[in-house]
């Protein structure tokens, strides 16, 4: 039954392109026909092209209006964000500039030079001048640009150890994420996948004969403490995972095998953002829309969607398998003091073993 | 040279006494024409069903999980009562990502054109190998079959995104597609491989050996220069995928470690140690980034020549268009580790491919401004394919600018395979060589085919084509930077996400009104070969010697003596002459000079 209709489809198709050649055919009775643009063409195509920069600029301006306003973008809770989020806002903003023109230009002259019988092309081949100044101009740009991200670039990814940053492990497996924390010591003990044990509960591979590793703490959220360098380890256990963290502009690969790192001081907490006006907008926003859903859903005899609440998110970015677009971990950024309450409530590695 | 041309006339015309059967005409042909249409229709065909797949995991975008009767009838078991599974998403995506890149912009752009082309612009009987040409199609061939074969094997067909990371991709245990289907997937591009490096080695040895008399290199005309930077590009960097293929074949099959370590998966220890995934990115990305210029070079030649021809004016700085083409193939092979900022190596090395990734972006931007200026002041002839070719260098420019985003370490950290690379790479090189190849086909139709594309319908295909280009892939760049990941089956799971949903409906339908438009094109390519307006010798009045060749294709292309040439590709609209062009074969006037270009 589908084959029948997805055939009757194809042909009432052919038949109404065959109709369409044959009104343009008719159409140009008179007309050499020969298949080459005439002068109406390119008068009728000049025109569209300046329609079609109208077009560009239009869906540049809806864009920007409707979907431009990025909370993700601009209000990030981390150390470095706002130094990420300038960079990107001076490289937008020249993106912008250079698009705007040379759009222009290239849609204008196609419209302003649009061929007509006896006019005639400029025989124009060549022009140093103009050649060297094309050049220079993306050179000094692009230098500037370069030389801001390279200082940006190498802030984030030099990892200062003499402010006792929090070392904190993440951990990726198909398809969930665990976090290790080092514990007093400060220090994770070592770990490697060939010593999983999983009748005793060590998921991770922890070698439980190190002292460094008793006191490490395995949880499956991620608590910050605000204004605290982090340093992530990153292992992964099975296939290469990402460790994304859009709000702290923060990301690495989870590589299996080896160990990578990423490091991030949180500035602002969770019940702050939530706080937010940008982000108190958004919020509204999805909760009118999963309203909507909801209404829907019920319709249909199913079950209502949860109100959204804003919350930070580890995703997974690097393709990992079947369940990949569902591989996340919360992340909760709070006081020290909440911080400290909370892990005291953890049981240390030691402990979690299973004799 | 002279004495190169005189022995080949003398082949060509013993060849002239053996009579073609259907066989060596139309299917094991050596003709480098026929060769070029064998390609043109193998890359259509694959871009057809890579087309189809990206519409199917669009709409599963749109409206997730709903069911859907197309899926229903194209995917069989793959979709249960009409709902897309997970892991065929992701297999849709990686052959979608593979076809797209390789089978169509690749074979079946460069194949097309620089078999049609170089032979023919620089004034050869066929390819310095025709046997080598027929092979090389012939794997091609293969390959595609090997590919398509793929879809059909009972684990499904591979899976790990067209990058293929191991060990996702290495291991059958993380992912069904990395069974039966990967090993298909690694012997294709493997074959596939060997085919392009024969393509491109003919190209090379063509183009150095066999111009006519007075062909010099600065006479070449622009769409050569590109072929033969593309094959000398493709012989450098093509093996390399090669060997990381090979390694990874060993990997699977023999149990060597090249690429893998300390595996823990569904309860237990898998023996690898001591390898490195990050090896096989760098392997596999020495390729790849290279591969992104192979696509767009031959898109940048041909648009080059379809510019000045329709212009009626000679291409602005056609030095600086060569030297571009140089700077962009030396600075390709040393950008690629762009694709690993945050993929744990040295962030030093990051900063070494940040400074010579925005490199790249002046070779562009002289490109984009030379072209801008051959249209200044031209008698510009709207053809299709002179839309198709501004069109290439409209969304040439909107998606190369964000690149100097994404080349941008620190900025690439946090849209790092987000949707915003998807719209920056299916613009730049994705939408623009395709453009790029249907400027091609618009205007060498007359050439391969002997007759006339409509060009209403041409029209109709561009400026639909160009409307939903831009509506599907511009709203993506705001999608990305809202956090966006790619390849995820559904992100119902991140009401985060929910306020783009709206977004990725819009995507999907513009989307699927471009998909619907090519069947436009389809038609009048395919009914045009048979019921097309006659094509004249030189349709669009053109300079170059492919022109010169009479309409119904002969064996050896000249019937007479291969004409000399006396002038560069660009004589149009040349003072002191009557027309507004000179082909490249007509001597210079007495007291005429050859512009010092």
């Amino acid at each position: 039954m589908t084959a029948l209709l997805t055939i009757l489809v194809l042909v009432f198709i052919t038949i109404a392109i065959w109709q369409m050649v044959k009104i343009f055919d008719l159409a140009q009775v008179g007309n050499s026909n020969s298949q080459i643009a005439t002068d109406k063409d390119n008068s009728l195509n000049g025109y569209l092209m300046i329609g079609f920069l109208a077009f560009i600029y239009i869906i540049t301006i809806w864009s920007l209006v409707e979907l431009g306003d990025l909370p993700l973008m601009s209000n990030s809770a981390s150390a470095h964000g706002p130094e990420i989020d300038n960079l990107m806002t001076i490289s937008m903003i020249l993106i912008f500039i250079v698009q705007v023109i040379t759009q222009f230009l290239l849609h204008y002259f196609s419209f302003k030079y649009k061929g007509k019988k006896g006019q005639k092309a400029l025989y124009f081949a060549d022009n140093n001048t103009l050649e060297f100044i094309w050049t220079i101009i993306p050179v000094i740009v692009l230098a500037g640009l370069i030389i801001y991200g390279l200082f940006t670039w190498s802030s984030i990814m030099n990892v200062n150890e003499d402010e006792d940053p929090l070392v904190v492990e993440l951990y990726a497996q198909q398809f969930n994420w665990k976090a290790r924390y080092a514990g007093e010591d400060n220090t994770l003990g070592k770990a490697n996948v060939r010593l999983i044990d999983i009748d005793r509960a060590n998921i991770l591979g922890v070698d439980e004969a190190d002292p460094y590793a008793q006191d490490d703490v395995i949880t499956t959220e991620l608590h910050l403490p605000v204004g605290r360098p982090v340093l992530f380890k990153m292992r992964s256990q099975d296939v290469l995972h990402s460790a994304y963290m859009p709000h702290f502009r923060a990301q690495m690969n989870c590589v299996p095998g080896m160990i990578t790192q990423f490091g991030f001081t949180p500035t602002v907490t969770t019940a702050d953002m939530r706080q937010n006006p940008d982000m108190i907008d958004k919020v509204a926003n999805i909760n009118t829309i999963r309203a909507e859903k909801s209404k829907a859903l019920i319709a249909k005899g199913e079950e209502a969607l949860e109100r959204y609440d804003f919350d930070y998110l580890l995703l997974c970015n690097k393709i990992c398998g079947k369940s990949h677009y569902n591989m996340q971990m919360k992340i909760i950024v709070e006081t020290q003091e909440e911080y400290d309450a909370w892990i005291k409530e953890q049981k240390a590695f030691k402990n979690s073993l299973i004799n | 040279m002279s004495a190169h041309a005189d022995t080949h006339d003398h082949e060509a015309h013993e060849e002239h006494h053996h009579k073609e059967t259907f066989i060596t005409k139309y299917i094991f042909s050596i003709d480098h024409k026929m060769i070029a249409k064998q390609y043109l229709i193998t890359g259509t065909i694959m871009g057809v069903i890579g087309v189809i797949m990206s519409l199917m995991f669009r709409m599963q975008i749109a409206w997730p999980e709903e069911p859907n009767v197309i899926f229903e009838a194209l995917l069989g078991k793959w979709a249960p009562g009409g709902v897309m599974d997970a892991d065929i998403y992701l297999a849709l995506v990686t052959i979608h990502g593979t076809i797209m890149v390789f089978f169509v912009l690749t074979a079946g752009l460069s194949g097309t054109f620089s078999n049609l082309l170089i032979p023919l612009q620089i004034g050869a009987r066929d390819m310095a190998s025709g046997f080598l040409n027929m092979v090389s199609y012939w794997l091609f061939f293969l390959s595609s079959v090997i590919m398509l074969i793929s879809l059909f094997v009972e684990a499904g067909p591979a899976a790990a995104g067209w990058t293929i990371y191991p060990p996702l991709s290495a291991i059958p245990m993380a992912s069904g597609g990395s069974g039966m289907g990967m090993t298909l997937w690694l012997v294709a591009m493997a074959i596939f491989i060997a085919s392009s490096l024969l393509g491109s080695l003919n190209y090379i040895v063509t183009v150095i050996n066999l111009r006519t008399k007075g062909m010099s290199m600065t006479r070449l005309p622009l769409t050569i220069w590109a072929f033969f930077i593309t094959a000398v590009i493709g012989v450098v960097s093509f093996p390399v995928l090669l060997s990381a293929c090979l390694l990874l074949i060993m990997d699977r099959s023999f149990g060597t470690s090249f690429f893998l370590s300390d595996i823990f998966i569904q309860g237990e220890v898998l023996h690898y140690q001591g390898g490195s995934p990050v090896l096989f990115e760098h392997l596999f990305w020495f390729l790849g980034h290279p591969e992104v210029y192979i696509v767009i070079l031959p898109a940048m030649g041909l648009v080059s020549e379809i510019m000045a021809t329709n212009s009626r004016k000679p291409i602005f700085g056609y030095r600086a268009m060569i030297a571009s083409i140089l700077a962009i193939a030396f600075l390709s092979t040393i950008v690629w580790g762009h694709h690993m900022f945050v993929s744990g190596m040295n962030p030093f090395l990051g900063s070494v491919f940040t400074f010579t990734t925005l490199l790249i972006a002046i070779p562009s931007a002289v490109k984009a401004f030379n072209w801008i200026t051959t249209i200044w002041k031209g008698n510009i002839q709207m053809n299709p394919a002179m839309l198709f070719s501004i069109g290439f260098v409209s969304t040439f420019i909107t998606g190369g600018l964000t690149g100097i985003i994404l080349g941008d370490s620190a900025l690439d950290i946090n849209v790092h395979d987000t949707y915003f690379v998807i719209a920056h790479f299916h613009l730049v090189m994705g939408i623009s060589a395709l453009y790029g190849m249907f400027a091609g086909i618009y205007h060498w139709y007359p050439k391969m085919f002997g007759r006339m594309l409509n060009k209403n319908l041409g029209y109709i295909h561009f400026w639909i084509t160009a409307i939903c280009a831009y509506g599907v892939f511009f709203p993506m760049h705001f999608i990305g930077m809202a956090g966006l990941p790619r390849r995820y089956y559904t992100n119902s799971n991140f009401p985060l996400f929910d306020d783009l949903a709206n977004t990725n409906v819009i995507i999907t339908i513009f989307a699927l009104i471009g998909g619907a438009v090519q069947l436009i094109y389809l038609y009048n390519f395919f009914s045009s070969m048979f019921f097309g307006k006659r094509a004249v010798q030189n349709p669009w009045r053109a300079t170059t010697l492919e022109w010169t060749t009479p309409v119904k294709h002969v064996h050896g292309n000249w019937e007479g003596e291969i004409p000399h040439v006396y002038r560069w590709s660009y004589d149009y609209s040349k003072p002191g002459h009557d027309v507004d062009f000179v082909p490249q074969n007509v001597p210079l006037k007495e007291g005429e000079e050859e512009l010092q270009h």
